[in-house]
């Protein structure tokens, strides 16, 4: 029975080993367009995606042939549309990077463009996943497309350093 | 632009500037996610433990108190025949 175990476990950190091999960039990538960091500074892209690896990592054996990467992806959407909005309600110290593509976007926008125009995955799985009709999975990625490919003219951006010079 | 298109400058948009996956996240995977497994494990196992317990704590009171047994009368039982 031990030797069962450990020869499972073996075979299963050498799968997963290869899983994360493959599939981490692109699921890297995911989080931080979700997160809107930087990519050279994401920490809570990359604390998603440790939880997402990790999760599936303890449900690999129940997996049973389901694609893992699917599973990871679902883990990190769900987990992002549960914490996400703890960061950016009240104190707004999670200001997005103004560099990220998705910048302009409110976390649920973002989450819907990720899951559908990055990722690829269907409307009706998308609207499964994350609780909403179809219809508004449709709307709001429209919404967030025209919004990304026609920025709305805001406020006129401070300028840092107008303060006024000493004479 | 037609949708096809606006999806595909999107897509270009959101592929651009693909971060850099750090070396040490394997390990850290590997430790968090074993401690879930682990932590799964004994929870599991504490769940059986009480759910069998509490059948044998339910076999050994059926066994002493007799449930299926009709407890003796405490009134005088109805006289019949006289």
């Amino acid at each position: 029975m031990r030797e069962r175990q450990a020869s499972q476990g073996a075979r299963r950190a050498r799968e997963f080993e290869a899983f994360v091999a493959g599939a981490a960039g692109r699921l890297l990538h995911a989080a931080t367009l979700l997160t809107a960091e930087a990519p050279d500074d994401n920490p809570r892209a990359r604390r998603l995606l440790t939880m997402s690896l990790a999760h599936t990592y303890a449900c690999w054996d129940r997996l049973r042939g389901e694609d893992p990467y699917d599973r990871a992806r679902q883990y990190l959407a769900t987990r992002f549309a549960r914490t996400a909005w703890h960061q950016y309600g009240g104190l707004g110290r999670a200001r997005p990077h103004p560099g990220s593509p998705l910048g302009a976007l409110v976390p649920q926008e973002r989450l819907i463009v990720v899951l559908r125009l990055y990722e690829g995955v269907a409307e009706e799985q998308a609207a499964a996943l994350l609780g909403l009709s179809t219809e508004r999975v449709r709307a709001i990625c429209e919404r967030s497309t025209a919004t990304l490919l026609h920025p709305p003219r805001g406020p006129a951006p401070k300028v840092a350093g107008a303060e006024v010079v000493p004479s | 632009m037609n949708k096809p298109e606006r999806e595909a400058t999107v897509r270009q948009l959101m592929e651009r500037t693909p971060p850099q996956v750090p070396p040490e996240l394997y390990a850290d995977v590997l430790r968090r996610g074993g401690r879930m497994l682990r932590r799964r494990r004994a929870a599991r196992r504490l769940m059986w433990l009480l759910l069998w317990s509490a059948v044998v704590a339910f076999t050994v009171w059926a066994l002493m108190a007799h449930p299926w047994v009709e407890p003796p009368s405490e009134t005088t039982p109805p006289l019949t025949g006289w």
